[in-house]
């Protein structure tokens, strides 16, 4: 048998329940493995003791005969999901030193299947960045490497220690969650497969809130059936997140025929970017050659808003965060500032949230402030929410029109130097690809399809119809299959 | 659209987060990087059309007005920077 760690997802299911190996074995190795990749600072709290009583349990029940698809499965968490007991920090200070007295309801769904958790993973704080470099806990490394270069990459965000541990086999799969792209694009830079499912499949309840109307969890794994079989796992409707679709959730791997024939796949023309890297270019007509290998007819679309998402999520996303973090008053959990004598509550809110907050996150705060002050809702707010609906009814004509689904790069680069000192607007940029699909609510998927000439990963993403991940996760295979992406990253860590 | 210093101190104010004098100019210059980004929305014809509420469209789902959870005050508290006698403990707010 290779190594534990190698295994995908689908593979570790199949050799637990054949009895080839057990979840404490599995547990183990991968416990090892993250013991030795302190340098890739991925895993920011290990939690061993938890992980080998929820592997004991989940080898009695395979032994029962009662082991759902994730039963035995060792997974990293990202920190963005309240877990009961285990410090959730959201990668901010201002949350040090909580522990939730409760489980996400994604969370619990896992452990009720029998999933094992390793630790909680690295992110931008508040997931607020798409370098993973506003952390609390500092950067987390690529574990891939550009060229002979020794330089440290970035393995994108926010989600970007879920796919640094996903990349270097810590983890057999990791939960990440996407605001704007968070796990699209780091997957993307780290050679691995992550989706975001339509608004409302999976529940954001205990998942700490950046921007409520875009946030979405998924999984992000080493191939696309392993991305089919931990979604179904994660979805579903939650009574107690009132936005949760009350739809019933099929077996998205069961969907994964590999056959799209007849299917039309739209290029939309607004994604081919002034000054996009000829290596980009080049992977997506790859890419298209490839679907329309598969049997797919090739169709050229527009979506004329494009252009506006970018600035309509800098509206829209602050506007929320900036309330939805409001609660972080030093009063009712987490960090709070010592206050001087004189001085009153409003001295200890300020004080609290300038100590607690990174520059990142204070800067979409005010900004978020800003758009939502008196004299300026109307000209910022509201005109980007009525800008998400034309951005939204671009995709809908399309669909309507006999689209099936959408192929676009994943990312404008390949990963990028860690301390590459981008200012704001720039690093924003690296969101252009994805940040549509989270203002049209709609499922997208990054799966690696190609290598630059240094070596690097780079990734396509898709995009789908509401509610219809399955058929999305089907092309997303046909993709997969066809462009044979199998390179890793050597071991230097 | 301009922001100017006094601008950055009373969004600073309105968000409750202590901004040092010195650090005003620099915020109101990062201020106005990110609103002259914003500002292409402003090229957008947006005549007649509804400003987006929810995403998917959905009837919010009721519930019984019933109490689902509760007394449990030790877990509320558990996180508290300083909790006494069943409540969380603040700075005096009145004289």
């Amino acid at each position: 048998m290779t190594q534990l760690t190698d295994l995908t997802l689908a593979g570790a299911r199949d050799a637990l329940r054949a009895g080839e190996t057990t979840a404490a074995e599995l547990t183990d190795a991968h416990l090892t493995a993250i013991e030795g990749a302190g340098a890739l600072n991925a895993f920011v709290h290990h939690t061993p003791d938890i992980a080998c009583d929820q592997a004991k349990a989940a080898d009695a029940r395979i032994k029962a005969g009662d082991a759902p698809a994730m039963c035995g499965i060792p997974i990293g968490v990202k920190d963005l999901f309240c877990t009961k007991g285990v410090a959730s920090q959201a990668g901010s200070r201002i949350l040090e030193g909580f522990k939730p007295e409760y489980e996400s309801t994604i969370t619990s769904q896992l452990f009720d299947a029998g999933a094992v958790m390793l630790g909680k993973l690295n992110m931008d704080e508040f997931a607020m960045g798409s370098s993973n470099e506003t952390s609390t806990y500092g950067n987390a490394v690529n574990p891939w490497k550009a060229g002979n270069s020794d330089a440290a990459l970035t393995p994108g965000g926010s989600s970007g220690g879920s796919a640094a541990a996903v990349a270097a086999r810590l983890c057999l799969a990791a939960l990440g969650t996407d605001t704007g792209g968070s796990i699209r694009q780091p997957a993307a830079f780290t050679g691995i497969t992550g989706i975001k499912p339509t608004y409302g499949r999976c529940s954001r309840w205990g998942v700490v809130a950046f921007a409520s109307s875009l946030d979405q969890a998924g999984p992000m794994t080493r191939n696309v059936r392993d991305a089919a079989i931990m979604l179904t796992a994660m979805s579903g409707h939650d009574p107690k997140d009132s936005t949760s679709a009350d739809l019933a959730v099929p077996d998205f791997e069961a969907m994964l025929t590999g056959d799209i024939k007849g299917q039309t796949i739209g290029i939309p023309k607004e994604y081919r970017m002034d000054g996009m890297p000829e290596e980009i270019e080049a992977l997506w007509q790859n890419g298209i050659a490839m679907l329309r290998d598969a049997g797919a007819d090739i169709r050229d679309i527009s979506l004329p808003h494009t252009k506006y998402a970018l600035p309509a999520y800098y509206v829209i996303a602050p506007a929320e965060a900036s309330s939805n973090l409001a609660r972080y008053d030093g009063v009712r959990f987490g960090h709070r500032a010592d206050i001087g004598q004189g001085d009153g509550i409003t001295e200890m809110y300020e004080k609290t949230r300038a100590e607690g907050f990174g520059d990142e996150v204070q800067r979409r705060v005010m900004v978020g402030t800003y758009v939502l002050s008196a004299g300026f809702y109307d000209a910022y707010y509201n005109r980007a929410r009525k800008v998400r609906t034309l951005i939204k009814k671009d995709f809908e004509s399309v669909f309507a029109d006999g689209i099936d689904a959408i192929l676009t790069p994943a990312t404008p680069s390949a990963a990028f130097e860690l301390g590459a000192n981008f200012s704001p607007i720039e690093m924003y940029l690296n969101d252009v690809f994805t940040v549509t699909v989270n203002l049209a609510g709609l499922p997208g998927v990054a799966v690696p399809t190609g290598q630059n000439a240094r070596g690097l990963p780079l990734g396509l993403q898709l995009i789908g119809k509401p509610w219809q991940e399955g058929e999305l996760l089907n092309v997303a295979q046909c993709l997969e299959d066809r462009a044979g992406f199998v390179a890793q990253p050597s071991k230097w860590w | 659209m301009s922001i100017d210093k006094e601008t950055a101190r009373r969004v600073a104010k309105l968000a409750r987060i202590a901004v040092p004098e010195d650090r005003l100019d620099p915020l109101a210059t990062e201020f106005n990087a990110i609103l002259g980004f914003i500002e292409q929305l402003q090229e957008v014809d947006v005549t007649g059309v509804e400003p987006m509420v929810s995403v998917t469209p959905q009837r919010l789902k009721r519930r019984a007005d019933v109490v689902t959870d509760g007394g449990q005050p030790q877990a509320v508290l558990a996180n508290a920077p300083d909790a006494r006698e069943g409540f969380f403990a603040v700075p005096k707010v009145v004289e």
